[in-house]
This record gives structure tokens, sequence and C-alpha cells, in this order.
């Protein structure tokens, strides 16, 4: 069964994000939304837990919400597809539920 | 595919009822149908018409009422929170002795029983909140 997580907190205030990628297993994806879009930038300490489990996880951002902090695109961790809020849509329609990690 | 909404932060405190707003009219302007959003917790606040934002802010109550008038929208807000935070319809300001009601056009008053229903009837639901 496929899931898709959603994750709304920076990993920097909360543990949201670290939640969610211990919990998905293989094959499942993983939103940024709204200040969770903080976990997709380069040069955090956080960074590297991310682009570790891209092998297993497929990571999205939220492109209107990283425009809405200021972050460029070129600053997100390669491999991160940026997703438009009919991409959100389409990600919670393709995977058969969707956890959000509140 | 038809989708089901709970949100369960108030408006104005971080982001939730904007990304479940806009995260719906994206649904229905992709094809997509929209059995019900329920307002549970501190989410029922999003359904008070007495809200007067500043005219440069975005208007998040009327923004729900006029896309459940677009698209003929299932707004339930939970009854128990309801009574807790101070929204009542004609009916609930009545059975509490209020003088006065405040939900907004488009809402209505319901019990958890429609959050359970949503996601057996659902092929999807997703929770927006804090």
């Amino acid at each position: 069964m496929s899931q898709l997580h959603t994750v709304n907190k920076s990993p920097l205030e909360r543990n949201a994000l670290e939640s969610a990628i211990t919990h998905a297993v293989k094959g499942n994806a993983l939103l940024m939304i709204e200040d969770g879009v903080y976990g997709a930038m380069q040069g955090t300490h956080k960074s590297a837990m991310v682009s570790e489990a891209m092998s297993d996880i497929s990571f999205y951002v939220m492109g209107p919400d990283l425009k809405a902090r200021g972050i460029d695109e070129t600053r997100i961790i390669e491999g991160i597809k940026i997703v438009d809020y009919s991409g959100f849509v389409a990600l919670v329609a393709e995977h058969d539920t969707t956890q959000s990690w509140l | 595919m038809k989708f089901s909404v709970m949100i369960s932060e108030g408006p104005y405190t971080h982001q939730a009822s904007d990304t479940a707003y806009n995260f719906t009219k994206a649904a229905l302007e992709d094809g997509h149908e929209c059995f019900r959003i329920f307002f549970y917790h501190d989410g029922v606040n999003n359904g008070t018409r007495l809200a007067s934002p500043p005219q440069d802010d975005r208007d998040i109550v009327n923004r729900w009422s006029a896309l459940a008038k677009e698209y003929k929208l299932d707004l339930v807000l939970c009854v128990a929170a309801a009574q807790r935070r101070g929204i009542a319809d004609a009916d609930e300001a009545k059975r509490n002795g209020k003088n006065a009601d405040n939900i907004a056009p488009g809402f209505r008053i319901s019990g958890l029983g429609q959050l359970i229903e949503a996601g057996i009837q659902s092929d999807r639901l997703i929770t927006f909140g804090d």
C-alpha cells in the first residue's frame, strides 16, 4: 500500500520530518508543505537526513510555500521535486492514504 | 476522485486553513469531487461570520463561503467544538440560551458522525492542522 506523508513544520523546530522519515517505508512519498519546506534546503544540519532517505522515499516540496519564504529553487536539495497545489492533489490521489504529521 | 478534508486549526493561526483552501480549490478545478469539509477543534473558528479581517488581508471565512456556494460544498462544524468556542447557528443558540448566532453562510453544525461518514464515503480524507 502506497502512502503519502505530509510535513508542515520546520525540522529545525519540531521532529515531525524525522518521525515521518523514520516511519515511512520503501516506496512512500513525503511532501513538505508550509514551514515544512525548510526541510528541503541544502546546507542545514537536517539536509543529510533527507538526502540519505532519498533512496527509499520520494521527496516533494510545495513551490508556493518556498516562494512565500523567499527560498530560491536553487537552494533545494537535489532530487526533491517541486509541486504546486494541483501537484499536491495529484500526489494525494496517487497514494492510497495520506498521513499528515502535525 | 472523491475527496474529504478535515481542518483542525483556526484561521490566521499558522497556515492550515490556507493550505486546505488552496488544496480543495485545486482539487475541484482539476475535476475532482469534494464530499465534505469537516472543521474540528479550533478549526470551527473558520465558520464565524463576525470575522472582520483588514481589507488588504485574505478573508478566510468568506473565501470558504464563496467556494461552498460555487461548488455546493458541505462545510460542517463539529457541534461540541463549536459550543466550546461560541460558534452557533440559530438552533444551537436557542438550545443553549444565547441571544445571537454567528455561523457564516454555507456552514452547518453537526456531529462527529459526519467526519466518520466522510471517511467512509470518500476515496481520500486529508487532514490539515497544527
